[in-house]
């Protein structure tokens, strides 16, 4: 802006410079004409009024002179050419007159003048003022901006807790407040010389010298040592311990099994070397061996007193398995209680070698006699029922099966001992880490939670699977049963049972008494034709799908439960899990059907879900839109006691009302969703928006989440309520500081600088940034 | 026969001293708990009623003035100093513990026009209409010795505000221009000017304490540097700024009180737009102030009221009023933004609570929480209609209340006419002006 003006003030100069030497003639100026107006005027109508005269003849008619200004604009400070308004320049006029030398000192003159430079005309005071204020308060604005992100951190703060400037609670030790102070009077003194003279520290009560020495004496490096020693040994003792007791948690029976087994067989190897290397010692660890049997012997373990043995024992009436189970069990009860007959030494040898595997190992052996045909009694106790079932059915896919389960299982327990051992160890070592994966992915992938929560449910359970698969098989098949005469029955459902019986058991994890694709697949069909089903079965039967009592229900029945519709379906729901924790709990079962029983007898009028149908059928009619009938009867016909209006009429005037959007609950037969505006409602909802929300989700979600101690820990709690202002009554709370954040304050007093500042003068940088401002 | 038993460790259910509070177990799971919203949504519903029902801001009145109170100050190191001036040149200096007047000093004669405390707060300033700059002791003198201050200075005009620097011995008075004093000289150190006014008030920024604002009577609030020794910007608004105040806590904000019923918050590094406009008064604005947290600030109004604003709100949160409070004159925060005093025309000062229905005294853990709870629950439900309906109601004096449905009237019609004048021109020829743009005249450099 500044150059701006120093280059007119510069044109301004050099006007005044040029020459102005035409005669003024100045039309506009009304001072000067109004001043000659009188004369001239009067002297040039005179002259008119003469030449009018003379031209009256018509002979000598003069033209008449033409007038023109010199120029359109005259101006009292320059000269300006003629009519264009264009300016006068110096050299113009000096143009002509180029053969004359009498103006060659003006021209002289002229190219001086215009070497010459201009100095700046100074500005006006009130501009340079103007440029102080500028620069001064852009100054302060940066000043200022320091603070934005203190200012942006503390508004969007979660809390704030007032006076900000947190005093470090720092106590000065007491020898420094006690360093000024002198003994004076004389027991004082007698008891600082008794102190001097115990070497105890008068000024410095932390430490005596005895005990700085004693610090001194173990050097840091040592020291350093020594704990990082002892760091080692805690973490490997902390290390074993863990894995002791890793390994001490893992409930599965054969993998105790099959450790003990192992150690065994490790032990009877180690004898046996020994026995070659060092008869002594290895007499010895026959003692030891004995002794084990003596033990063994003594235990009740054999007595037919265990909890096993008693189920047993209720079980031989009617199981096979049992029966031999137990028969083996008196065997090696008996062979145990035999008094050892003293028998030549090699016959000794072989029986001891004998009866050591058997003494040092006997669940282990137990275990392999009792799998002769299956990896666990349980499983082979259940399985004629099935078998007899399967029959019952008449499905011969189904009855190969059990038999190629037992010689996979048969040959798999042909194959070298400690083959298999391996195989087992390895096999669940996977299973762990099967687990420990699923359980990871769980968290990481959202898509596969489905499946791998079955894989891990299934893991979780393969210590049960022994327990749960007999029934759980027992229970899919009337489900399957079900699906397959609802729908269309498709083939891959029928061939899975028989594939996964042909696995081997120990490959084989349990399934899933109904998976979820099971379940969705019912609703879907059920809901596409719920209206197909009629209620033959009365809906307040509960179902009984208890597998325990399965069998013993007649086959009829069966046939029977894929008719109950989708309502005593829903009640139904939690059957498959119940079906899992049956068999351990049979007692509870029996408990929970005689409540139900008696509510069944208690409620044996009410019929709940009818009621509920009828009721919803009700709203449904209630919500339809109504036609209007507008026939009156009497109208173009006779009307009276007895008369209707005619069939025509009536269709005639009857408006049907247009059919309504369909009802939100159409497929949901378990509910009743009324879609009209409930006014006392709407009183209590939110109309608008509110402010800094996008989405009604948003606000949604935040309404939603409750934050009372009623659903949250107490924890989250006060998390949720700390309040956004935290102030201390009788705390004085001073304005922020730039110490306070962080910042240097500035060193120099505002008093100083003030006095230091004498009224200024404009500084060449003050005018440069005053340009860059204009620039802008 | 094993017999299976119960058991339990009694570090889950016995508590460690008879004073804790009895362990109760819980069990969180959602299906016990249910319709969380609906039973949150009445406890709010609660929580707000009881709020209006407590609502019991008003403390005390401190009566000892012969005239109006013109000004009020805070003690910078005591909670419950105040000092106070009137128009009647008597400064009292109250104690607001005991609600006593400890010290009267017959300081001017005319008005006392401003008081402020040094940042020490062993002495105060005061300014009156006696053309007069006088120090005085905090201390009252003691028995025998005459009531003296510490300094006069003699002006050559008028002084109509004073106020100190936050840090060093110097203080600013304003009148026909605004003078930076050291406390030992009887001249100013350095007079700032900018046009020829009245300058009604002068602030010191509490951050940058070399800042200053000021607002003249030709309707403009002038920003100055006391180290430069030149003022900054001057922002003209519509109608005359009667005071500034800062903000404590965000250096570059401050509030301007306005004669045309609103306040208007800037950032000073931008002055063509306020940050907000806070509207609710139906009469001039005379006096404002921030909480010490920043966060809120209170204002005092000719239409005999004072209101509370949010600072990032437009309207207030609070309005306090009383049958015999007359023009509220002077209003200031206290220190530990738990209350609020002001000056009134009818010679009292009053000590309100800055948050109407909170409870003083020392809270009981428990009921801490239950407040803390409380009133997150009713920011969570605050766009409920019962909810906001019940938390917006105020019972106003008639006065106010009729002015207010008058100016609303008035609004209305404001912009109905404008809608229409955009209505019926050529698209783009009437500029649509901004609530916030409408009140600024301009701005020099």
């Amino acid at each position: 802006m500044s150059a701006t003006r120093a280059s007119k003030s510069l044109l301004a100069l050099s006007q005044q410079e040029e020459l102005e030497d035409l005669p003024k003639e100045d039309d506009d100026d009304p001072l000067n004409t109004s001043e000659d107006e009188g004369n001239s005027d009067g002297e040039r109508k005179h002259q008119k009024f003469l030449e009018a005269i003379v031209s009256l003849d018509g002979k000598n008619r003069r033209k008449l002179a033409e007038r023109s200004e010199a120029s359109l604009k005259v101006s009292e400070f320059n000269v300006s050419s003629e009519g264009s308004g264009e300016k006068l320049v110096l050299s113009d006029l000096l143009g002509p007159g180029k053969a004359s030398s009498s103006l060659s000192s003006v021209k002289k003159q002229l190219n001086r003048v215009k070497a010459k430079k201009t100095v700046e005309l100074p500005l006006h005071k009130e501009e340079i003022a103007r440029i102080h204020r500028e620069v001064a308060f852009n100054k302060t604005s940066q000043t200022l901006s320091k603070w934005d992100p203190i200012v942006v951190k503390n508004r969007q703060a979660e809390q704030l807790v007032f006076p900000l400037n947190k005093e470090p609670a720092a106590f000065a030790p007491i020898e420094h407040t006690l360093s000024g102070w002198k003994a004076r009077t004389p027991l004082e003194q007698e008891v600082f010389n008794l102190l001097n003279k115990n070497k105890q520290p008068v000024t410095d009560p932390l430490l005596t010298p005895m005990e700085k020495a004693s610090l001194k004496a173990m050097s840091l490096e040592e020291a350093k040592m020594r704990r990082a020693e002892l760091q080692r040994a805690r973490a490997l003792q902390s290390y074993y311990e863990a894995k002791a007791r890793r390994e001490k948690k893992i409930k599965s029976k054969k993998y105790h099994k099959v450790l003990k087994k192992e150690k065994a067989k490790k032990t009877l190897k180690d004898f046996e070397v020994l026995q070659k290397v060092d008869p002594a010692a290895a007499l010895e660890e026959l003692e030891k061996i004995e002794t084990a049997r003596m033990m063994e012997r003594m235990s009740l373990k054999h007595q037919n007193s265990g909890k096993w043995a008693k189920s047993k024992a209720i079980m031989a009436k009617y199981d096979l398995e049992a029966r031999q189970a137990m028969q083996e069990q008196l065997a090696k009860n008996k062979e145990l209680t035999q008094k050892l007959q003293a028998t030549s030494e090699s016959e000794e040898e072989k029986g001891n070698s004998e009866e050591e595997g058997e003494v040092l190992v006997p669940d282990v052996v137990n275990e392999i006699q009792m799998n002769g045909d299956g990896p666990n009694p349980w499983m082979l106790r259940s399985r004629p029922s099935d078998t007899r079932k399967i029959e019952v059915q008449k499905e011969p896919e189904h009855l190969p099966e059990p038999v190629a389960n037992e010689a996979s299982e048969s040959e798999e327990e042909e194959r070298p001992v400690a083959g298999e051992e391996e195989t087992l160890l390895k096999e669940f070592e996977e299973r762990r880490q099967l687990r420990k994966k699923s359980e990871l992915s769980q968290d990481a992938e959202p898509a596969n939670i489905r499946e791998t929560k079955d894989s891990s449910s299934q893991e979780m359970l393969s210590e049960l699977k022994s327990l749960s698969q007999k029934l759980s098989r027992a229970d899919q098949q009337p489900r399957k049963q079900k699906v397959r005469s609802v729908g269309p029955g498709p083939q891959g459902q029928r061939e899975e049972p028989a594939e996964e019986e042909e696995e081997p058991m120990l490959f084989q994890r349990p399934e899933r008494v109904q998976t979820i694709e099971e379940v969705e697949e019912l609703g879907r069909d059920e809901s596409l034709q719920p209206m197909e089903l009629p209620s033959h079965v009365p809906e307040g039967q509960p179902l009984e799908r208890n597998t325990s009592d399965q069998p013993s229900t007649p086959k009829g029945k069966k046939r029977k439960e894929p008719m109950i519709d989708l309502q005593s379906l829903l009640t139904a729901k939690s059957s498959s899990v119940k079906s899992l924790a049956i068999p351990t709990a049979v007692q509870e079962d029996e408990e929970e059907r005689a409540q139900k029983q008696m509510i069944n007898e208690a409620f044996a009028g009410d019929d709940v879900i009818q009621e509920f149908l009828k009721e919803k059928r009700v709203a449904v009619e209630a919500s339809k839109p109504k036609a209007v009938d507008l026939t009156l009867p009497g109208w173009g016909e006779w009307g009276g006691v007895g008369l209707k209006p005619s069939a025509r009429k009536r269709r005639r005037f009857l408006i049907r009302a247009p059919k309504g959007p369909p009802r939100k609950d159409r497929s949901l037969p378990n509910v009743i969703i009324n879609e009209e505006r409930n006014i006392h409602a709407a009183a209590h909802q939110v109309q608008v928006l509110p402010y800094p929300f996008t989405h009604h989700h948003q606000y949604e979600r935040t309404i939603q989440t409750p934050i009372g101690s009623t659903w949250n820990t107490q924890r989250a709690f006060q998390k949720l309520t700390t309040p956004k202002v935290v102030t201390k009554p009788g705390h004085i709370i001073k304005p922020i500081k730039a110490e306070d954040v962080g910042y240097r304050s500035s060193s120099r007093s505002d008093l100083s600088v003030v006095q230091r500042n004498p009224p200024k003068r404009l500084t060449s940088h003050h005018k440069e940034q005053l340009k860059k401002n204009s620039a802008h | 026969m094993k017999v299976k038993m119960l058991s339990r460790n009694p570090d889950n259910y016995v508590r460690e001293t008879k004073l804790d509070l009895q362990r109760v177990p819980r069990n969180y799971d959602p299906t016990l708990h249910p319709f969380e919203v609906p039973r949150e949504y009445v406890r709010a519903l609660n929580a707000t009623k009881l709020e209006r029902v407590f609502a019991k801001p008003f403390l005390a009145s401190l009566d000892g003035h012969r005239d109006g109170v013109n000004c009020l100050a805070k003690h910078p190191k005591s909670l419950a100093t105040v000092l106070s001036g009137a128009c009647d040149g008597e400064v009292r200096i109250w104690n607001l513990t005991k609600r006593t007047c400890i010290r009267t000093v017959q300081a001017h004669e005319g008005f006392v026009r401003g008081i402020c405390t040094r940042f020490c707060g062993t002495s105060f300033f005061t300014v009156g209409d006696d053309k007069t700059v006088k120090q005085w002791k905090m201390d009252g003198p003691n028995y025998g010795e005459e009531e003296e201050p510490l300094h006069t200075i003699l002006g050559k005009t008028v002084y109509t505000g004073i106020d100190h620097h936050w840090k060093e011995p110097v203080f600013a008075t304003c009148g026909q221009q605004v003078d930076i004093w050291d406390e030992q000289r009887t001249s100013p150190i350095c007079s700032m000017t900018w046009g020829f006014d009245s300058i009604s008030s002068v602030k010191f920024n509490p951050i940058e304490t070399f800042l200053l604002g000021s607002c003249a009577s030709d309707r403009n609030i002038v920003l100055y540097d006391m180290r430069q020794a030149t003022p900054l910007k001057k922002v003209i608004l519509d109608m005359r700024t009667n005071t500034i105040c800062w903000n404590p806590m965000e250096a570059f904000i401050f509030t301007a009180a306005n004669e045309d019923f609103n306040l208007y918050t800037f950032d000073m590094r931008a002055l063509d737009t306020p940050v907000m406009v806070h509207m609710d008064h139906v009469s001039a604005v005379l006096d404002v102030d921030y909480s010490p947290t920043g966060k809120e600030f209170v204002s005092a109004s000719f239409d005999k009221s004072i209101r509370i604003f949010p600072v990032e709100k437009s309207r207030s949160r609070e309005v306090y009023h009383t049958k015999r409070m007359q023009h509220v004159i002077c209003v200031k925060w206290t220190s530990d933004s738990k209350y609020i005093m002001c000056g009134s025309d009818e010679m009292n000062i009053r000590l309100w609570k800055a948050n109407a229905s909170e409870k003083l005294g020392v809270l009981t853990s428990r009921e801490k929480a239950a407040k803390d709870y409380n009133q997150k629950l009713k920011e969570k439900f605050q766009h409920y209609p019962q909810v906001k309906r019940i938390a917006r109601h105020r019972h106003l004096p008639k006065s106010i209340y009729s002015q207010i449905q008058e100016q609303r009237v008035m609004k209305e019609a404001r912009r109905r006419k404008e809608v229409n004048r955009i209505k019926h021109s050529k698209p783009g020829s009437v500029p649509v002006v901004s609530e916030k743009k409408k009140h600024i005249v301009a701005v020099v450099k």
